[in-house]
């Protein structure tokens, strides 16, 4: 007995929604996101919460409320006043951030070629090794001394201070990122006899980029909070004055709330880095 | 022009890779290099590419030594090995202008443009390389050694990491390349494919870890070209090559284990 074996094809189904079961709900009542969000208001919330009752023991701390008020304040007025005195603090943070991004790129400038040549070269590595690793645990503000006597003014000293801050961090990342080249790229640029201007574009700076954008957010961080510091020492302007000047007029509540601004200035500025951090850092990847 | 490896002795952490290697390879050669790993082939290959100097002996090229790497010897290297940032034109591009400062722009770009049309590339030229299949990638590796115009082509495990139909379309590339298109005249490849060392080569040269010497054996394979990698299998220079490649290297493995 034999029998023929028919292929069997399936027809396609009458198109009728109803009969397609449709996809599982959701396990948890709330998206990732609104959960993300819940949490961090529950935590924000404690925390407001710890320090309302804080407030009821002591008069010196200035009141959640209090410093609500005084930040709307602070944010309203934020880009008026001439004279340095009476600066909203939208121009304070412009002073403040305008040093950091003069010290910030002064360093870049520098330290990125620095960093690469220790990276490229065993030599350079030796010679400014020793240097580097004495100076960069040392407080970027005890260089502001010596800055102030060479600048004869507080401004551009904070500037050379934001400098000496980053500059460590950029030349230490840099130099990691172009010691460590993959073997087989340093192979191509042998065979092929790469000159010193191909290896320096093609292979060198390519490679250290990541390592370099790391360095460059490390640095922007630190002089974030080194400006603030800096500012207090001896400064007519700026954020760091700005919080000095509200401790001195016993203005606390002014305090807190700058703190907070700083908070999100340093925030954002992290984040453009991450960001751009991210997209070197994809580009090559496979 | 004659390739020579003279007496070459390397060592490698007390390791005595290259144990006195001796191999002449004429002009219009394709030579095959196997073995088992550490048997120190593609040592051998760094040492003809000048990327590794010999311990003692001497690599020549018409007489002349080998000091490092040279307009006349281009690589392939097993991982593609493109540079991840430049586009694939860029990357051929580049080697090129860089290895030829003899030649001018536009002999340069005329490389490129040839050897990525040949190999199928020039439609996708302005890709990344890690947006390309890694056949797509060691096809642009491929074109990037030639386009350099060298005499002498150096080809490390260059198809190792491919999966079977794609290596055979690349080897088929490989030979027409290098029997027409091309200035190239020697081609010198390491392998751990048997069937791949014999399809490809005029001859085989097998290598070993000691106690053996560093050439246990060099094969011919009078086989006329062009060969068809169809049929090959049953022509009978082709199975007692491979019979023989076979018995050698599993004794190897014997006193390797």
């Amino acid at each position: 007995m034999t029998a023929t074996v028919q292929p069997v094809i399936v027809p396609a189904p009458a198109a009728d929604p109803s009969s397609v079961p449709s996809p599982p709900a959701r396990a948890g009542r709330l998206g990732p996101a609104a959960s993300t969000l819940g949490w961090a208001l529950l935590g924000a919330f404690t925390l407001v919460a710890v320090w309302a009752l804080v407030c009821t023991r002591t008069a010196d701390l200035p009141t959640p409320a209090a410093t609500f008020t005084a930040l709307r304040q602070l944010l309203s007025g934020a880009f008026e006043g001439q004279a340095d005195y009476g600066r909203g603090i939208g121009l304070q943070l412009m002073s403040s951030l305008g040093r950091v991004f003069k010290g910030f790129l002064v360093a870049t400038v520098v330290g990125v070629p620095i960093g690469l040549a220790m990276g490229a070269s065993p030599r350079a590595w030796k010679a400014m090794n020793p240097i580097v690793q004495l100076l960069r645990p040392v407080s970027p503000l005890a260089w502001f001394p010596i800055a102030l006597t060479i600048t004869k003014a507080a401004p551009t000293a904070s500037v050379w201070v934001i400098f000496v801050t980053a500059l460590w961090l950029v030349v230490i990342n840099t130099a990691a990122g172009a010691a460590h080249i993959p073997h087989e790229q340093l192979d191509v640029a042998r065979v092929f006899r790469f000159g010193r201007s191909a290896y320096v574009r093609h292979v060198l700076v390519p490679n250290a980029l990541p390592s370099i954008v790391t360095g460059l957010r490390s640095a922007m961080g630190i002089a974030w909070m080194v400006i603030v510091a800096v500012e207090m020492m001896s400064a007519s302007s700026g954020i760091g004055f700005f919080v000095w000047d509200a401790y001195n007029a016993g203005n606390l509540d002014f305090v807190i709330a700058a703190i907070v601004i700083i908070g999100v200035v340093g925030l954002v500025l992290d984040a453009l880095f991450l960001k751009l951090g991210r997209k070197v850092t994809l580009e090559v990847r496979r | 022009m004659t390739l020579e490896i003279r007496d070459v002795h390397k060592w490698f952490v007390g390791q005595h890779v290259l144990r006195g290697v001796d191999l002449t390879v004429e002009s219009g050669e394709f030579v095959s290099l196997i073995g088992h790993s550490g048997c120190g082939k593609s040592t051998l290959l760094n040492v003809v590419g000048g990327l590794v100097s010999a311990d003692a002996g001497a690599a020549l090229v018409d007489g002349a030594p080998i000091t490092g790497p040279g307009p006349d010897r281009a690589m392939v290297f097993q991982s593609y090995s493109l540079l991840p940032r430049l586009s694939i034109e860029a990357n051929v591009r580049e080697a090129v202008r860089a290895a030829r400062r003899d030649k001018n722009k536009a002999w340069g770009d005329e490389m490129t443009e040839r050897y990525l049309t040949a190999v199928g590339l020039w439609e996708h030229r302005h890709k990344k390389p890690h947006q390309v299949s890694g056949g797509m990638a060691q096809r642009a590796a491929v074109a990037r050694a030639f386009a350099v115009g060298p005499r002498i082509l150096l080809l490390d495990e260059p198809f190792g990491a491919l999966d079977a139909l794609t290596r055979a379309r690349l080897q088929g590339q490989l030979v027409e390349l290098w029997g027409s298109e091309s200035d190239t005249e020697t081609v010198i490849m390491v392998t751990h494919g048997i069937d791949e060392a014999v399809l490809l080569a005029d001859r085989v040269v097998v290598m070993a870890n000691p106690p053996f010497p560093s050439i246990r054996a060099i094969l011919d394979v009078p086989i006329e070209r062009p060969r068809d990698r169809a049929t090959i299998g049953k022509h009978p220079v082709f199975e007692s090559v491979q019979s023989e490649l076979m018995t050698i290297l599993s004794e190897d493995a014997l006193t390797a284990a």
